[in-house]
């Protein structure tokens, strides 16, 4: 699978993970680590003080809807180990989706979990000023999501490019 | 005798010259002191990544000029990575060449804006600015020889460039890296050690190591305060391990260190751009992929050190021949992660040189 060159694989953040927060980790594969979302701030708060783990900097924080479960993704960066960690919290509850928020460990997640939850309607616990950023305060839905202003049966474009099967190629 | 003082709100922007575009402040002042600063942002918001979600992945590349609007090649290199990355898709080894080219003028060309704009805040109006300028346009010039446009370039494409530069790019280029190392001594002159400069630069909107990390501050911002971190370095791309180039940092994590690095970046690219040039090879400039891509289902995060820095691109697959999910890492909205940090306490002015420093697009904060 495509991943990052400085990328550590799932397996190798889990073990350690394992060992300090007890039943964090529901599964690892060779991209990520997903964890239970109400555990993520501790999971987050270890990777950070861990010294092999050495998570110091959260680089990149957003969320993915999945029709029926939001994927919040969080990639960690290292900056001393230079390596990258990508945890994901998946969240199975579509209309009011929650979880911890990581603003404890990372100042950095401030402006992105306001972003995710102006965006996506994922609410983050603890965030101390959790409010739209983008869209005003009372916008109807969040527009990231699958569903806002969708039309049943519609798919955007055509199913297929004209000329696909005789190899067009994109110029 | 002491008068009581009462805090009274501020109003700055969105159409203010010191916010760089449309970009709202909201202070709360006490007397001169700042006591609480809000940022109101949204009013470029276009909503990029719904949009993307309709399009092909290569429909999409023109967003990404929109984002950073002063950085195009920077957000077109990131995203073409993101998605080959994703599909598996090699590049050849002029595209890559050149897609360093492109990029460091890119950097160039920002940076000259950035720190011409910072001067300005600063309190040198325009000159320095108009000086920069002038080699902004001879980049905006070779940009729009070589794509026709000089902003939206949409110039790098999945699998490499859209174009190879016409003939007439060469000698302009030539003399363009030829020249700059000497306009860039003639802008250290002017305003390195400039006392002017320093009294409203030193020791304003300081940032520690400590802080910059945690805040997930990237680029010149968190190397202005000292912490060597490039990811041209750490994770190269388009193989910038084969250039001899050094990553300037800052001291003092204030908003002169700030300037510094970006002058001193200057000076690097220049570097690497002759390093490029000299070692251009001939061949293809670009893969041929499939008019509709249609990767596997599975992700791909990939991130270019563009000029406000770390400028990653999510992007998540399910088969279809357009994302599932596009996401933009903003380097210029998570850069102010820390804005109230560095404005509370201070006074108006020196927020308004710290908010300059930290070089915001606000085409990109909104997306």
């Amino acid at each position: 699978m495509p991943a990052g060159p400085r990328q550590l694989s799932g397996e190798a953040v889990a073990a350690p993970v394992a060992a300090a927060v007890p039943d964090a980790i529901l599964r690892a594969t060779d991209e990520w680590v997903e964890v239970r979302p109400e555990r993520i701030a501790d999971v987050l708060r270890f990777l950070h003080d861990d010294a092999d783990l050495d998570a110091r900097q959260l680089s990149n924080l957003c969320a993915v809807d999945r029709h029926d479960r939001f994927e919040v993704v969080y990639h960690l960066q290292s900056l001393d180990r230079n390596h990258q960690i990508v945890v994901k919290a998946i969240v199975g509850e579509h209309d009011e989706p929650s979880l911890p928020s990581a603003t404890a460990v990372y100042k950095g997640a401030l402006l992105q979990e306001r972003e995710v939850y102006d965006l996506m309607g994922v609410r983050f616990e603890g965030h101390p000023d959790l409010r739209r950023m983008f869209l005003w305060e009372g916008y109807p839905g969040f527009p990231l999501r699958k569903d806002f202003l969708q039309i049943p049966e519609h798919h955007p474009g055509l199913p297929k490019f004209p000329f696909e099967e005789s190899g067009v190629q994109a110029r | 005798m002491t008068a009581a003082t009462e805090p009274y709100v501020l109003n700055i922007g969105p159409q203010h010259p010191s916010t760089h575009g449309v970009f709202r402040l909201r202070v709360v002042m006490d007397g001169e002191r700042i006591q609480d600063v809000e940022m109101v942002v949204g009013y470029l918001h276009r909503s990029m990544e719904k949009l993307a979600e309709e399009r092909t992945y290569t429909q999409n590349i023109p967003f990404t000029d929109r984002a950073d609007y002063l950085a195009a090649m920077s957000g077109n290199l990131g995203y073409c990575l993101a998605v080959e990355r994703l599909a598996g898709v090699e590049v050849p080894e002029r595209a890559s060449y050149l897609r360093v080219i492109f990029a460091e003028l890119q950097r160039i060309a920002s940076h000259s804006m950035a720190n011409g704009t910072f001067v300005n805040d600063a309190g040198a109006w325009q000159t320095p600015l108009m000086y920069m300028f002038r080699e902004r346009e001879r980049i905006l010039d070779l940009f729009e020889m070589t794509c026709g446009a000089r902003l939206t370039t949409n110039y790098m494409r999945i699998g490499g460039v859209a174009f190879d530069p016409p003939e007439e790019f060469y000698p302009a280029i030539e003399s363009l890296v030829d020249e700059l190392p000497e306009r860039i001594e003639e802008y250290a002159e002017l305003l390195v050690d400039n006392e002017i400069l320093l009294a409203r630069g030193r020791g304003v909107g300081i940032i520690s190591a400590e802080d910059a990390i945690n805040g997930s501050l990237v680029g010149p911002m968190l190397r202005g305060s000292g912490v060597p971190w490039d990811l041209r370095k750490a994770e190269p791309y388009c193989g910038y391990d084969r250039f001899d180039f050094e990553i300037p940092v800052g001291r003092q994590g204030d908003a002169y260190d700030r300037f510094l690095v970006r002058l001193e970046e200057v000076r690097q690219s220049t570097k690497i751009i002759r390093q490029a040039l000299d070692g251009l090879p001939s061949g293809p400039h670009k893969t041929q992929i499939p008019l509709a891509l249609r990767p596997d289902p599975g992700e791909a995060y990939a991130r270019v050190e563009g000029p406000r820095g770390e400028l990653g691109f999510y992007v998540v697959s399910d088969g279809g021949s357009a994302p599932f999910r596009f996401h933009i890492r903003a380097p210029s909205l998570i850069n102010l992660s820390l804005l109230r940090e560095m404005a509370i306490g201070a006074s108006l002015p020196d927020a308004i040189v710290a908010l300059g420093s930290v070089d915001i697009v606000v085409g990109e904060i909104d997306r």
